[in-house]
């Protein structure tokens, strides 16, 4: 266990769960889209429906989406400049069945029209898993280096993956690997212990059957 | 990492608990010594700033219910009138405007969480403008006061959700209890000792907040249990053992915790939320808007 997590984190109040790891949730969905946030569709489901409003998380999530950290003071404002700089947003409850209690599902558009959906819950204490991408159920922290990938579920895509790693001496610390059936869409989420150089990233995504691939950097990296 | 209290007393032995936790921090982190304690020492730094943005008399938070109380708690302390005295009553001012800091959206440090913030800043920071304690002395007593959290989050939490808000302001005020200790001398047990005693006191805290909020109760909370964390360090510090072995305290907040009927488990529906007066506030500040 990490200590600067129970002396921490520095963040804006009032609530680790509902506006340190609603920010943080936005941050990494920002991070995912790769791109400016031109679109929004925030939907709360169970205490974050409940109490969104009086906690910030509205806000929270919106400064995240905007590329704010948890203790960045402008999250209290992020509203009224996500609406000077052109940010379509909305929010509304949604009901996840089986969901923790603090759980947001993001429907995002880019600038460039991106589309990402994410659902996430905010765990406690600032703590966030990201549930699901997507549309496929995946589970990471965002806490280690993350890479992401996209792609098609093709034999050999692993192998290819984890051979560019290699070749830069990137080493993998987990790895998981999710499809929606044999031979369609399909995710690798891999925490890695270096932050692979950009030449690195260029190959993966210039290898066949890979749609997208990005990287988070760890908060602890 | 230790898990529980037991083991970092006895990693300590004679020596000094705050330096067998940087030791242990840095080698599960990978940074040096000098690292982690200067990022500690930073949220020292932070901790600081939020008792001075607490202290301004215009902060309000969005529900309107809190901001703008620390600056009165100060004056009153500053007029030599407050009753529990220059160290307490500085303590429970600071832990006060930290609380509030953190209802109106400012930046504090999680001390464990957010909702019980105010406690260990208001505690240490008090030591060191009222009792001359250095900045070491300070920043070594939030390595303490970070094993002790350890310990409860490994053994039982710090959700108000899952225990109460004995799992919050319980655990700040028993981290703040040995912090206290550390910062008066205390061996690595007296610090136990001192955070059993501040948790025994708090045990069946319920979490109640007004709304959902994190303001009714919470920040007057922040100020009781910062008068439970001297008064715990207190008794460690006069040699008085406490009669429980303090993990087992910590074993028993949790089956209280998982005794508590949901409507005590920060869904703003039992306690004082359940009150007609603070409910009225609320439904008025909404019509408001």
């Amino acid at each position: 266990m990490d200590l600067f997590d129970l002396i921490g984190p520095v963040m804006i109040g009032p609530s680790s769960s509902h506006t340190a790891g609603a920010a943080r949730i936005g941050l990494t969905a920002r991070m995912l889209l790769g791109e400016d946030v031109a679109q929004a569709d925030i939907g709360f489901h169970g205490s974050f429906a409940a109490t969104y409003q009086g906690h910030g998380t509205d806000r929270a999530v919106v400064g995240g989406l905007m590329g704010m950290g948890v203790d960045d003071p402008r999250l209290r404002d992020s509203l009224n400049l996500a609406k000077k700089q052109g940010m379509q947003i909305s929010f509304h409850p949604v009901s996840i069945k089986g969901a923790h209690p603090n759980t947001v599902r993001l429907s995002l558009t880019g600038v460039s029209g991106k589309h990402l959906t994410l659902e996430a819950a905010s765990v406690g204490g600032g703590l966030v898993e990201i549930r699901s991408l997507d549309g496929m159920r995946v589970d990471f922290t965002g806490k280690n280096n993350t890479l992401i990938i996209h792609h098609t579920d093709a034999p050999g895509m692993i192998a290819a993956v984890t051979s560019c790693l290699a070749q830069e001496s990137v080493n993998i610390a987990t790895m998981q690997v999710y499809r929606t059936r044999a031979g369609a869409d399909a995710m690798m989420v891999l925490e890695l212990d270096e932050a692979p150089a950009a030449p690195v990233m260029t190959a993966i995504r210039s290898l066949p059957d890979v749609q997208s691939a990005e990287f988070l950097k760890g908060r602890d990296a | 990492m230790n898990d529980t209290l037991a083991e970092w007393v006895a990693l300590a032995g004679d020596g000094s608990l705050a330096k067998a936790v940087l030791h242990a921090q840095a080698e599960e982190s990978g940074d040096t010594e000098e690292a982690v304690w200067a990022k500690m020492r930073s949220r020292l730094e932070a901790m600081k700033e939020a008792v001075q943005e607490g202290l301004r008399k215009d902060i309000r938070s969005l529900s309107g219910l809190s901001g703008g109380q620390a600056p009165l708690l100060m004056q009153h302390f500053l007029s030599g009138k407050a009753l529990c005295g220059t160290l307490l009553g500085k303590a429970e001012a600071y832990a006060l405007a930290t609380a509030e800091c953190n209802a109106c959206m400012g930046k504090i440090v999680a001390a464990p969480t957010a909702g019980a913030c105010g406690i260990l800043p208001g505690a240490v920071l008090a030591m060191m403008e009222e009792k001359g304690k250095t900045e070491e002395q300070a920043v070594d007593a939030l390595f303490v006061a970070a094993a002790v959290a350890e310990a409860i989050v490994t053994q039982a939490n710090v959700s108000g959700a899952e225990g109460g808000c004995q799992a919050e302001c319980g655990s700040a005020a028993a981290m703040a209890a040995a912090a206290l200790c550390s910062m008066e001398g205390g061996s690595a047990q007296q610090c136990a000792d001192a955070a059993a005693f501040a948790l025994m006191n708090l045990l069946g805290l319920v979490c109640d907040p007004a709304g959902g909020l994190v303001e009714v109760p919470c920040v007057y909370r922040n100020v009781g249990a910062s008068g439970v964390a001297f008064t715990a360090a207190d008794l460690a510090l006069s040699g008085i053992r406490c009669p429980i072995v303090p993990d087992e305290v910590i074993l028993a907040m949790k089956d209280v915790g998982d005794a508590l009927p949901p409507s005590l488990r920060e869904t703003g529906v039992g306690g004082c939320a359940s009150c007609p007066s603070i409910k009225a506030k609320l439904c008025m500040r909404l019509q408001e808007d």
